[in-house]
């Protein structure tokens, strides 16, 4: 692609302020629909630059509790793919890109090529994709390139050099640093191996690098832009969603943990 | 051993031999469908594999393991009683009466000596009905590893025995409350537990499904079963059976038996899944007969999955194959033509059950009984087929102690219990 991603020019503005970009991760549907296209929307008005959206999976062996309930009342109320690819195209019209999480098995059971086709006419980046590595993802690799659209994989503390040079390489927009050895869910500390799984992904690509898992305060996101190009926060925000009596409540909540992770990618701890 | 039917090997070069390729596929089956996290460990697993394999060290105390804690090589008896009723000679590979009771321990005792050789000093396993959390509590008992069992919530309510088994012998059980709560579930978490402490933990993941190397390595330490039968058929008949019969959960145990014999085109292998309720009715646990090719727990199989890719629930009286995908060399064997997959209703393994427990005086596990209805339903037709009276050997994978309560409650025997 001669064309730079959408969510490279949001990366390049973000970089020119001295700041990072923040991800707001939300699953598709949860707690409905409707109730997620508004969540993403209040995300997006206090402050998130990019949305994550997660298509909810029976099995989703890399997300912690949190996510796991959510997906499991997204998947009760009846949520299908299509619908996701119809919350990008409503959420993609506020002008914030959405690029899409998901396991693997459902993007296979829609059709990989017809997903992608999809995807891109609903306004979708690409898709960070948990349960696949490049070895296996022949099929997507063409899908993308044949649509246009970015390709994130992960990376995590226990890759290889090797590995992460490969992994790197086949990545498109932006790389997804798994910031410790677990599964999603906030955490109290900061993880000590992502600044240093960050420094070796910066000697083998200038793609821009987000640090996802474990971010769930604004003084977390501070020290995580310190050294990372982005803040992905999931578990914290999709937790003020859940246990609350109604929904204004939980859009409240939402927006003020929004506003704090906002402010701190605006303020980087200097590493 | 009678000639023209020995291979100069056991590690025949034949198409067996080469499957998986390096990347761990069967055809368009198995691979690695995982968190990139967990490579470098899926990596150290498959290198300690194979040269654990190749080193006569390793080999030699793995088989006395077997030999002297396990109880093998198990018998291979000729049920004649059973056999009348069948019309066809069956052999059952008398895997209930290793330690512990099933198949599994060779598999648990396998990668318990892995474990140790990569210096790890805990293991976790997931488990349905808790044999493979039994077995693996046992081997970690043996070998003094720390020992945490993930069990769906609903399996633990139902199997409270088996859990104060693992609790007996050492291990920590984890209820796991969250999707189904059941097996599936149970091994979302193990996943999860793995990436977090990969560094000093082994997943004894209990059937030959999972990422590669697991499919691999899980049938090197089951297939003495197959090597064991072949040879004991031949001793005690003189020829090959004219087919070999298992039931198909994750499928450990019917690739353990199959695979001696898939080079063998003259032995017919049939695979038989849990068709519950049948496979109409959509209670079922037949990914082979009632799924369609997808990715579950790290591989590339036949799945129990809606149009969304969302993975169905599945249904059977036996705990152990009450799974909503099979090992990915099932599949490829299904899709090559070589196996023969088909599905066994509740109903019609009770009924083999009770056969043998009458004939006999063998109680078989739920699981096992699967084989032996799914024995007496080929055997007319391969009778027919042949011209004369078939030989069937069945891998009888488990014995039926653990299957009392329900059998008990489904023949209505209980004393002051309605069926």
């Amino acid at each position: 692609m001669s064309e730079q991603s959408r969510i490279g020019v949001v990366f390049d503005k973000a970089r020119a302020e001295g700041r990072a970009v923040l991800i707001g991760c939300m699953p598709a549907g949860f707690p409905t629909v409707e109730g997620s296209i508004t969540a993403m929307k209040a995300m997006v008005a206090a402050g998130v630059d990019v949305i994550e959206l997660e298509i909810p999976y029976s099995d989703p062996v890399m997300d912690g509790p949190v996510i796991q309930r959510a997906s499991d009342i997204a998947l009760a109320g009846g949520v299908r793919t299509r619908d996701a690819l119809r919350i990008i195209e409503e959420v993609t019209a506020t002008g914030a890109p959405v690029v899409t999480m998901t396991y693997w098995n459902p993007i296979e059971q829609y059709g990989v090529d017809a997903f992608a086709r999809d995807l891109a006419s609903a306004g979708g980046t690409g898709l960070i994709t948990p349960d696949l590595i490049p070895e296996e993802a022949g099929e997507w690799l063409a899908a993308s390139d044949a649509h246009g659209l970015d390709r994130t994989f992960l990376v995590a503390p226990s890759s290889t050099d090797e590995r992460l040079a490969m992994t790197v390489e086949h990545c498109r927009g932006f790389v997804y640093a798994t910031a410790l050895m677990g599964v999603t869910g906030a955490r109290t500390q900061t993880s000590e191996a992502a600044p240093v799984l960050v420094s070796r992904v910066r000697k083998v690509t200038d793609l821009p690098v987000g640090v996802g898992l474990g971010v769930g305060t604004g003084a977390q996101a501070a020290t995580v832009a310190g050294y990372a190009d982005g803040v992905i926060v999931g578990s914290a925000l999709i937790r003020c969603l859940l246990d609350t009596p109604d929904e204004p409540t939980a859009l409240t909540a939402l927006t003020t943990l929004t506003t704090a992770l906002s402010t701190g990618v605006r303020h980087p701890t200097t590493p | 051993m009678s000639a023209g039917h020995g291979r100069s090997t056991a590690e025949s070069a034949g198409p067996a031999a080469q499957f998986p390729d390096p990347a761990g596929h069967f055809g368009r089956f198995g691979g690695r469908f995982v968190p990139e996290a967990l490579v470098a460990a899926l990596e150290e697993l498959d290198v300690a594999h194979r040269t654990a394999m190749a080193d006569e060290a390793f080999r030699a105390e793995f088989a006395a393991l077997l030999r002297d804690y396990a109880g093998t090589p198990s018998l291979l008896y000729e049920a004649r009683r059973f056999s009348a009723r069948a019309g066809a000679r069956v052999l059952l590979k008398r895997e209930d009466l290793n330690h512990t009771g099933a198949h599994k321990v060779r598999n648990v005792l396998g990668q318990a000596l892995l474990t140790r050789r990569m210096g790890k000093k805990r293991v976790i396993a997931e488990t349905g009905a808790g044999q493979h959390g039994v077995a693996t509590a046992t081997a970690a008992a043996l070998f003094d590893l720390d020992c945490v069992v993930y069990m769906g919530q609903v399996d633990t309510e139902r199997q409270a025995l088996n859990v104060a088994r693992m609790r007996m012998l050492g291990a920590t059980v984890v209820p796991v409350t969250t999707g189904s709560r059941t097996l599936k579930d149970a091994m979302n978490e193990a996943m999860r537990d793995w990436v977090a402490n990969v560094d000093d933990t082994h997943y004894l993941i209990g059937t030959a499904a999972g990422p590669h190397p697991f499919p691999a390595l899980v049938r090197d330490f089951v297939r003495g079963i197959g090597d064991e039968a072949r040879q004991q058929c031949l001793d005690l008949t003189g020829a090959l059976p004219d087919a070999v019969t298992a039931c198909v959960g994750g499928g450990s145990n019917a690739l353990g038996i199959f695979h001696a014999f898939v080079d063998d085109p003259q032995v017919r292998l049939y695979g038989f899944e849990a068709g519950g309720e049948g496979v109409a009715s959509g209670r079922h646990a037949a990914s082979i007969t009632g799924g369609s090719a997808g990715v579950l727990h790290g591989t590339r199989t036949y799945v129990l999955q809606d149009a969304d890719g969302q993975t169905v629930e599945s249904h059977s009286i036996s705990a152990g194959l009450d799974y909503p995908g099979v090992g990915p060399e099932h599949a490829w064997l299904h899709d090559t033509g070589r196996a023969s997959y088909l599905p066994i209703t509740d109903d019609e393994a009770m009924a083999a059950f009770e056969l043998l427990c009458r004939t006999e005086g063998i109680i078989p596990a739920i699981e096992s009984s699967h084989a032996l209805a799914g024995t007496l339903a080929i055997a007319g037709k391969l009778a027919a087929e042949l011209g004369r009276q078939p030989t069937i050997v069945v891998n009888l994978s488990g014995r039926g102690d653990k299957d009392v309560h329900t059998a008990g409650g489904y023949f209505g025997i209980l004393d002051g219990e309605s069926a």
